[in-house]
């Protein structure tokens, strides 16, 4: 398994049974096909349907039905569509259980950086700062060092922030991370894993949850 | 009564000025009012303040009056899609005001229903709270954002009334609803246009009194940013 499939095995045990959820663009959206049949949920997309289904057959392609990521999709029975002022109250308002994003950069305190490079790339943060300040639960899911192998888990965020103090749980190829009121704390290892490897490659400090000492 | 039903686009749109501020819907490239936009291109109105989730893409969409260079400014949540964008904006040739999408789509909200601002949890220790009024109500921060008014607004839906009742459909409805109730001249783009009371008053999503102006659209493109299928094994 590579990295991005580590995360998302590891992802997809959050999402549970009968949750409203909305998965972010790029990595995030390929949890869709990973959900299990017995998990029922309804996806939510912010430009206006509540009901993502499967990606259509070739016959059933319809340009006025896709999802945030500009992708063609079906609707699950039980769907419904809306504008965009009422998905964003929907997401805004509390009503979506879990927000599962990507992120370039989390720091120690919960902050997420994850729509600019300054002077280098901007593609706009999309739904996302909307979706960090109003989900019940937000867990960011990215790989825990660049591609030049610097730590992406910071003491500080040194990108433009998406949001302040909004993570719940970080979740990368090495640990899960959760952020409380005692600090950052590493929750799981992935396998083969060691504390050793995961302390080496984080820039922030975290404590370390005692089940994962105990292992 | 002179009725709602344009001919032509270009009629149409014969009124919007250098410099006027657009309201636009869609949502990538899916329910863009795209015969509206042609015909802008074609009568070449400059300075124009564009208000949209995205700019559309190279050569489609908004995208279009981007190449002609007939935007001065944007204001938009998202521009990944769009390379000209992407260089007009980090040149400093075009003026982007770059906003959440929920913000975005209750800043046209909040216009459409005489709201001229509210405050939201969006943002808040971001860069874009510099310069914003912030007020803790209950304990929580939150941002002050003003509502947006267009001097028009271009919504793309899938049938109309002569009266200028709307139905939009599946997620081509997006910010176009919202759009519609935002401009001081509404246009709508329509794929059918039926008789007065053929449209359920309960299946109505715009009623007719935010369009002022109602012009069919033919052989629209629609083009599919994104096309995603199952393979057939499956």
């Amino acid at each position: 398994m590579n990295a991005r499939q580590r995360i998302i095995k590891r992802a997809i045990k959050e999402i549970k049974n009968g949750m409203n959820v909305n998965l972010g663009i790029g990595m995030p959206t390929l949890l869709a096909n990973e959900i299990p049949p017995n998990i029922n949920v309804l996806l939510q997309s912010e430009n206006g349907l509540l009901g993502i289904g499967p990606y259509p057959k070739e016959d059933e392609v319809d340009s006025d039905l896709i999802n945030a990521g500009k992708e063609t999709v079906t609707v699950v029975p039980g769907g419904s569509f809306f504008d965009s002022a009422e998905s964003f109250a929907m997401i805004r308002g509390g009503h979506i259980d879990l927000a599962i994003l990507g992120g370039m950069e989390v720091s120690e305190t919960g902050d997420l950086a994850n729509w600019m490079i300054p002077g280098k790339m901007v593609k706009g943060m999309g739904g996302a700062m909307d979706l960090v300040a109003g989900a019940k639960r937000v867990v960011v899911i990215m790989e825990h060092v660049s591609k030049h192998g610097e730590s992406k888990v910071k003491k500080s965020c040194t990108l433009p922030l998406t949001g302040k103090g909004v993570v719940h749980r970080l979740i990368t190829d090495l640990a899960v991370f959760d952020f409380t009121d005692e600090g950052m704390k590493l929750v799981e290892l992935a396998d083969g894993v060691t504390i050793e490897e995961v302390t080496k490659k984080t820039e922030a400090s975290f404590n370390i949850e005692s089940s994962v000492l105990l292992n | 009564m002179k009725g709602k039903v344009w001919d032509t686009f270009e009629d149409a749109v014969s009124d919007i000025q250098d410099g006027a501020t657009l309201i636009v819907g869609g949502f990538g490239l899916c329910g863009i009012p795209e015969k509206s936009i042609e015909a802008l291109k074609n009568k070449g109105t400059k300075n124009l303040t564009i208000v949209s989730n995205n700019c559309g893409v190279d050569d489609w969409g908004l995208g279009l009056l981007l190449a002609n260079k007939q935007i001065k400014k944007i204001i938009a949540s998202y521009v990944g899609e769009n390379k000209i964008f992407e260089q007009q904006f980090l040149n400093g040739k075009i003026e982007v005001e770059l906003t959440p999408q929920g913000t975005l789509a209750e800043r046209i909200r909040a216009g459409g229903a005489g709201i001229p601002a509210f405050y939201t949890p969006t943002g808040v220790g971001t860069p874009i709270a510099e310069g914003k009024e912030t007020r803790y109500i209950d304990g929580k921060e939150y941002l002050l954002e003003k509502a947006i008014v267009g001097d028009f607004a271009l919504v793309k839906a899938w049938k109309a009334d002569k009266l200028g009742n709307l139905v939009f459909r599946k997620t081509s409805r997006n910010f176009n609803p919202i759009a519609a109730t935002a401009g001081k001249i509404t246009i709508a783009e329509v794929e059918e246009i039926v008789e007065i009371g053929e449209l359920d008053p309960d299946e109505i999503h715009t009623p007719s009194i935010y369009v002022q102006r109602v012009v069919l659209g033919k052989n629209y493109e629609k083009r599919i940013e994104r096309l995603t299928v199952v393979s057939k094994e499956d």
